[in-house]
């Protein structure tokens, strides 16, 4: 934490903020800064700039792009299965390759992209930003954390190379399976699989660190905690999560690495494994189901509470309107995660509990309920009579809402005990967990990655494209979804490689199968042209102006875009307002951006909400 | 400037009011009044402190199993535990001699710490080494297992606490910050003693209740 001092300069002196200049009138006086300005770290040669960079928007685009990359291998492994179910005669992959990428597939899609890119990605990029700091609190800490995260991917990736390769044991890593003879990868996969978990947890605590003190010690003048945006407030929040739950993951896996390794007994009983009598005796696997749903939980929030952050301010941009309830909203995100941590318990209806404790979780579970439908109410008010933009960032917002709203509600189903249990381990909870936590994140992060784009790059993502990618990637994904719901209902088991035409499984069940994977296949040929857009945009795409979408937050308001190192020139910026004055009556244009002194704006009438 | 308000009036504001515009335009841009390092420290205590718990839990679950057996506490523990009691007094101590700029007194006794930690963590290696020999394996019963996880995590605490002394240390001996940073510094330091020393009280305590 000391160190970054040694690493430093001294601040250049005419970094430090001015005092406001003598022609200003009186309405925008602030008094004299108490506090002095960051000191930057600058970096000197091509190693300390270009890869072990401490500059947090160039580390947020190292980790989204890692995560991404990490994410696409999960993609296709979720090509590779869907080949699997929908043609079950061709015998295109063996049962424990299935099992090994199911696995993968999910700890990727779960940890590795959506936490990855919401905190590491879209936090680095715009906490700072946002918050009107020059950078992280601890750069180079920073830094560590997302070399780290590097580290635990390239350990993640290693497991495809060990003999018996990746594991095979569900990404939810049950004891004792996981580490008994007959799951694959159960002496050598699993091992890397959870070392690579700790590593990630350990960066993820750095960097998770510097996303709490820059947001709470860094903001500039007049940014007080509720005129922050919605997107930080998300941030923030998961992060917080984040550093409660992430312990219990780390036990976890640190207590099952010594039952493995070492073999101790903490979570693995007596067993009789292949004619062989094991030599554990006495561990509790429903002790890991704790502890692994006590991080389980909080972790879907961890990536829906930076979701419902910045699809606010997507929405509020694109639709020119003040957020509605605004303070509903902070108290919403702050509500939730805390209730978070009361519903773990939820995912183990079935593994037999004390039905008091059943009545207790599923409760709870309803209870947060209310906090996300008022999430709902406010995103659609937010659009009532609204000046809607058809952007494409508005487009998957709205995506997103709807997704958002089918998987909560099919959440509340599940919720109840007595549904969840002939539900349980079928379809219907593989359709519920991705469209609320698959698709609907997703949503958002295309919808992120369009709006802040030219942030980044300087140029704008292509329309036309966008616009062919969102309806294939929208439509398709119920096309995808939709069925599984009514597969569940049927009692199509979870986690099967192969569904056999048997007396137990409806013929339409395997009609379905191969319909699904023929959208699957034609929703990740759409994800190409996204990439290439993403990518052919950075060269060939429509030079864009400052502030493209007059939006009102701090991170458009650089004096350079994209900004500069030190992002903010010789003098912070200083904030008035919140970031939502959109179509302000009286206003000349129809934004007020935060850090607009009152005197430019005299005759506007900021709305109430 | 910043008056002091509770999380629940700071979430109660309304931006949007006249007299509250006036007020936040004012604001000076941080929460609460001391340094990112101490609010540093205070997250990754808040941290630690969740994962101990945790570890205390599993802890307390896996002990009703009728296999567990209780392990022996070697006197030698004991001494440790003395070991890291003196060190947070004297780091106690250190603090108000920076305070008080006796250069001489603050340095003497920033190596008498680092001294302390690293005989408490070689103390701890030969209780390991005594278990050992007298065959309370990890693999043996649970409640040895325990034992040698949480004395590796406590352990681990101590050595990144024995790294970020080590700075502090030599940047006192340099002179090379202001009087406040380096103070601001040990006083982390000292925060964080005594933090690991309640924990290992706690734990020590655990084990020797069960
Ligand atoms: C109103 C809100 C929600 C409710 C009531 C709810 C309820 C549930 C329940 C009861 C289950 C267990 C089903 C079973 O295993 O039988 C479940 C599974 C799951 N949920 Fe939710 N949920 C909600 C929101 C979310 C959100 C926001 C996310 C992610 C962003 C999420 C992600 C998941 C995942 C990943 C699983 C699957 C876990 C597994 O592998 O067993 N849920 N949900
Ligand atoms: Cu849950």
């Amino acid at each position: 934490m000391s160190d970054e001092n040694d690493h430093k300069l001294e601040a250049k002196s005419d970094y430090v903020a001015d005092a406001p200049s003598v022609s200003t009138p009186d309405i925008d006086a602030v008094p004299e800064a108490e506090l002095p300005d960051q000191e930057l770290y600058h970096s000197h040669s091509w190693w300390t700039t270009y890869v072990f960079s401490q500059d947090a928007k160039y580390i947020g685009i190292q980790y989204a792009l890692t995560a991404i990359g990490t994410g696409l291998l999960g993609l296709v492994l979720s090509w590779l299965m869907r080949i699997q179910l929908a043609f079950p005669g061709l015998g295109w992959l063996e049962p424990s390759s299935y099992y090994q990428f199911v696995t993968m597939h999910g700890m990727i899609m779960v940890v590795y992209l959506l936490t990855a890119l919401f905190l590491g990605g879209f936090g680095n990029l715009l906490i700072p930003l946002m918050c009107g700091a020059r950078d992280m609190a601890f750069p180079y800490v920073n830094m560590l954390s997302y070399w780290a995260f590097v580290v635990a991917v390239l350990v993640l990736l290693a497991s495809f190379f060990v003999p018996g390769g990746p594991t095979g044991a569900g990404w939810t890593l049950y004891p004792p399976q996981a580490i008994t003879a007959g799951t694959p990868g159960y002496n050598g996969g699993i091992i890397l699989m959870l070392i690579s978990l700790i590593l990630f947890v350990a960066g993820f605590t750095m960097g998770g660190l510097n996303y709490i003190i820059t947001v709470l010690q860094l903001r500039a003048r007049g940014m007080t905690l509720m005129r922050m945006p919605l997107t930080i407030w998300g941030i923030f929040t998961a992060t917080v999560l984040a550093m409660f739950a992430f312990p219990a993951l780390l036990v976890g896996c640190l207590m099952m690495t010594l039952d493995s390794l070492l073999g101790t007994s903490f979570f693995m009983p007596a067993m009789v494994s292949l004619g062989e009598t094991l030599t554990h005796e006495g561990g509790s696997p429903i002790l890991f189901q704790h502890l692994f749903w006590f991080f389980g939980h909080p972790e879907v929030y961890i990536v829906a509470l930076p979701a419902f952050g910045i699809v606010s301010d997507l929405l509020s941009v694109h639709s020119r309107k003040t957020i509605f309830g605004y303070r509903m909203m902070v108290w919403a995100i702050v509500g939730i995660g805390a209730l978070s941590f009361f519903v773990w318990a939820h995912h183990m209806y079935v593994s037999g509990m004390n039905p008091w404790f059943g009545f207790f979780f599923a409760t709870t579970t309803l209870i947060i309920a209310v906090p996300t439908a008022i999430k709902v109410y406010n995103w659609i008010l937010t659009l009532w009579r609204g000046n809607i933009q058809l952007s494409l960032p508005m487009l998957f917002s709205l995506g997103f809402i709807v997704t958002f709203l089918n998987g909560g509600l099919t959440g509340l189903f599940l919720g109840n005990v007595t549904v969840d249990v002939p539900l349980s381990d079928t379809y219907f909870v593989v359709a519920h967990f991705h469209m609320v936590m698959g698709i609907a994140p997703i949503l958002v992060i295309f919808g992120a990655i369009y709006h802040w784009y030219p942030l980044i790059t300087g140029r704008m993502m292509d329309e036309t494209l966008g616009k062919i990618h969102f309806w294939i990637t929208f439509l398709g994904s119920y096309a995808i979804y939709f069925p599984m719901h009514y597969q569940g209902f049927v009692g199509v088991p979870r986690r099967y490689f192969e569904i056999y035409d048997s007396p137990y499984i409806d013929t339409s069940t395997l009609l379905l199968n191969k319909f699904i994977t023929i959208a699957v296949l034609i929703v990740g040929a759409a994800q190409l042209l996204f990439l290439y857009n993403l990518f052919a945009s950075a060269r060939l795409g429509k030079k864009s102006e400052k502030n493209p979408w007059k939006a009102n937050s701090l991170e458009w308001q650089t004096p350079q875009m994209p900004p500069e190192h030190g992002n903010w020139g010789k003098e912070l910026p200083k904030v008035y307002r919140w970031p939502y004055d959109f179509s302000v009556p009286g206003a000349k244009e129809d934004y007020i951006p935060q850090n607009q002194p009152p005197s430019e704006i005299i005759g506007a009438k900021v709305e109430k909400t | 400037m910043n008056k002091k308000k509770s999380i629940f009036q700071l979430l109660t504001e309304k931006p949007w009011e006249t007299d509250q515009i006036e007020a936040d335009n004012d604001h000076e841009g941080r929460t609460v009044n001391i340094t990112k390092q101490k609010l540093g420290l205070r997250t990754i205590m808040a941290a630690s402190t969740v994962l101990f718990s945790l570890f205390i839990v599993a802890y307390s679950d896996r002990m009703l199993v009728n296999d567990w057996r209780n392990m022996p506490e070697p006197w030698l523990l004991w001494f440790n535990t003395g070991i890291l009691i003196l060190s947070s007094i004297v780091f106690h101590q250190t603090t108000k001699y920076a305070e008080k700029e006796i250069f001489d007194k603050t340095k003497n006794c920033l190596y008498l710490i680092g001294f302390l930690a690293y005989s408490f963590l070689i103390g701890q290696l030969i209780v390991w080494y005594q278990l050992i020999n007298t065959g309370y394996y990890a693999t043996s019963n649970v409640a040895n297992a325990f034992f040698y996880l949480f004395t590796t995590i406590h352990g681990l605490h101590i050595i990144g606490g024995i790294y970020f002394w080590g700075k502090t240390t030599s940047k006192f001996i340099k002179r090379s910050l202001k009087k406040e940073d380096i103070n601001n510094l040990i006083d982390i330091c000292a925060v964080y003693w005594h933090f690991l020393l309640a924990v290992w009280l706690v734990l020590f305590g655990l084990m020797l209740s069960s």
